[in-house]
């Protein structure tokens, strides 16, 4: 039998122009399509507008990091041993978080603070610190070099989550309910596997401005507003904004969901932060002047993720 | 392959036929959300990746959704304060999707043309055939679920092979936004058919303001206003076309828009703006130019 001519062979498999998953809503089960302004309006606690959510990362870049299957953001950059990478990360553990603190205790605003196990095991009275200011505990897996990934078998993925927990959960004496995934990176089994552990919230997903259900088999989980833009990383780092940029996107930020609830019921402002990033002294004052602009509005309600969503779970009702 | 794409003759701006704009206006001014669909685990087109990280790439997809959830319905409020119509470049796999964000759009009176099926799929590789399949489908998906006849066309992820301007012409398309050649309005010389290029703009588009050149909201306001007052002072020479290509997913991040909107609300309380479509800047430019510029322009010269 003869090949078939070069105009046969050449072209895309056919699966190019087949689309399966061409229907109603999404092209995965993780959650349903629903838009935001079309939803029911949410009313917080004491009628408050916007619920201000805090979420500043604790992370260890361990020295010798794989980076599989990718290198995280903040990851080793030098030839081993990167000693300015890893310091200066570990300068958010031992210096940075304390000016958030301080940034935060002025409002009376309790962060939810995402730990990466590792930190739990390696600074304990870190965590007692952050537990002392009344602050929630979310996981953020083990370390910075164990992401979450498709090549992990579903097993492995499953201790690593409860092996998280169990550090987590012990070193902080709280339930632990959220989950933010190193770098955001899920596997396809993630989700389940964090219902199957009992979580009620994960951070990962940045696809709205509210608290949304997924679907697992084990039960259903929350995803939570966690933005990548309103982020220090992002604007400071990666955008190479300046500090008065930064506080400038952060009102701004504010200011349009503020207004938006006066007629779409309430909002979520989360702020991500990285100790290393903002807790640089010559940055934190961006931080504090954006909460004392924000703080100085009738309606702000400081919460943790948990009060959020157990506040936004009774307002479907 | 080419050394030239072959799409246009070398036409100055210095020496041009006078373009005149339907109420004496100086600038055609027109704004194109990119209303998109990118799947979670698309077929892998061999010259791209649709996602930086390892499938599930689940940071990028949910960025791109937030989009059609949240971004999207920002995005229309400030397009109706302003009173602007969007020329929507659209996935047409949305209809199917999400028809909720199809139909306000119909209900605003947009304009619907294709930017492929889904921003996951690639023309590179294409057999014609193939390619004849994916114009097909946006041809008869958009007529299906909108009613409209698709005159204009972005390819989808900015894609191609080196017949696609031909194919979309042939196959009765009547403008594309693939050429950046230009701040006017010019004629595609293509194997069968008339088209017509309208100035789309990456300057102005969101993705490479936000997500490539990593600019500040307040900045792109500042960029947007800076591009009209240079082109509403030439416009008073011979028309010229601005256009400001959008994504949901980043115009209608909450840090973002009022910055724009307020570019938006300066450029259209302008007197001598003329707030238009994509395909009625095309038909403009058809009826009254398109030969006048054919015939000026020179052919380039031999390549070296």
């Amino acid at each position: 039998m003869s090949a078939a001519p070069e105009t046969v062979k050449a072209g895309l498999p056919d699966a190019h122009l087949e689309y399966p998953l061409r229907r109603y809503g999404m092209d995965h089960s993780h959650y349903d399509w629903s838009m935001l302004p079309k939803r029911k309006p949410v009313q917080w606690p004491g009628g408050a507008r916007v619920a201000l959510w805090v979420v500043p990362a604790l992370e260890w870049f361990p020295l010798n990091m794989k980076g599989v299957p990718f290198k995280p953001p903040g990851a080793m950059m030098t030839a081993y041993p990167d000693l300015r990478h890893y310091t200066l990360r570990d300068y958010g553990n031992r210096v940075g978080i304390f000016r958030i603190m301080q940034a935060l205790a002025k409002h009376q605003i309790r962060a939810s603070v995402a730990v990466n196990a590792a930190v739990a095991l390696r600074y304990p009275s870190l965590i007692q610190a952050c537990t002392g200011q009344g602050w929630e505990v979310i996981a953020n897996g083990l370390d910075m070099d164990h992401l979450h990934h498709a090549a992990l078998a579903p097993d492995d993925e499953a201790q690593l989550i409860s092996s998280t927990l169990a550090i987590l959960r012990q070193a902080s004496g709280q339930p632990v309910r959220g989950w933010l995934s190193p770098a955001k990176s899920e596997s396809a089994n993630t989700l389940a596997l964090l219902g199957e552990a009992g979580l009620d919230y994960v951070c990962d997903w940045v696809n709205d401005d509210m608290p949304y259900p997924m679907h697992t088999p084990a039960k259903t989980l929350h995803a939570m507003p966690h933005p990548i833009d309103i982020d220090d990383h992002t604007i400071l780092v990666q955008n190479h904004h300046t500090e008065d940029d930064f506080r400038d996107q952060l009102c701004d930020q504010f200011d349009l969901l503020y207004r938006e609830s006066a007629t779409q019921g309430g909002r979520v402002m989360a702020i991500s932060l990285h100790p290393w990033v903002i807790g640089q002294p010559y940055r934190i004052g961006a931080l504090e002047q954006a909460l004392k602009h924000i703080m100085a509005h009738r309606g702000v309600w400081a919460a943790t993720g948990s009060e959020i969503l157990d506040a936004w779970t009774a307002a479907q009702a | 392959m080419k050394r030239d794409p072959g799409f246009y003759d070398y036409l100055p701006y210095n020496n041009r036929p006078r373009i005149e704009w339907p109420g004496g206006a100086r600038v055609a001014f027109w704004v194109a959300p990119n209303v998109e669909f990118y799947e979670l685990n698309p077929p892998k087109n061999p010259a791209r990746a649709a996602w930086a990280r390892p499938a599930p790439d689940v940071l990028n997809y949910s960025y791109r959704d937030y989009g059609n959830r949240v971004g999207f319905w920002r995005m229309l409020e400030a397009m109706q304060r302003c009173n602007m119509r969007g020329s929507v470049s659209l996935n047409v796999a949305m209809c199917q999707h999400h028809p909720e964000v199809i139909q306000a759009c119909a209900d605003n009176g947009w304009e619907f043309y294709s930017h492929g099926t889904y921003n996951t799929r690639y023309l590179m590789g294409m057999t014609e055939a193939q390619e004849r399949a994916v114009i097909q489908d946006s041809i008869d998906t958009v007529r299906q679920y909108t009613g409209q006849k698709l005159d204009g066309w972005l390819a989808p992820a900015l894609t191609y092979t080196e017949r696609t301007l031909d194919l979309v012409a042939e196959m009765g398309l009547t403008y594309v936004c693939d050429l950046f050649h230009d701040d006017q309005p010019g004629p595609v010389k293509v194997r069968q058919g008339r088209l017509t290029s309208v100035p789309y703009s990456l300057e102005m588009n969101d993705t490479i303001v936000y997500n490539v050149n990593l600019v500040q909201p307040r900045r792109y306001a500042d960029i947007l206003k800076r591009q009209f007052d240079r082109l509403y002072e030439e416009g008073e020479q011979s028309g010229t076309v601005m256009c400001i290509p959008l994504h949901p997913y980043l115009v209608g991040q909450p840090y973002r828009m009022a910055a724009f909107e307020e570019a938006l609300s300066y450029i259209t309380s302008h007197d001598k703006v003329w707030l238009a479509t994509g395909r009625e800047i095309a038909q403009h430019f058809n009826t009254h130019y398109f030969d006048a510029f054919a015939a000026a322009a020179q052919p380039a010269g031999d390549s070296p």
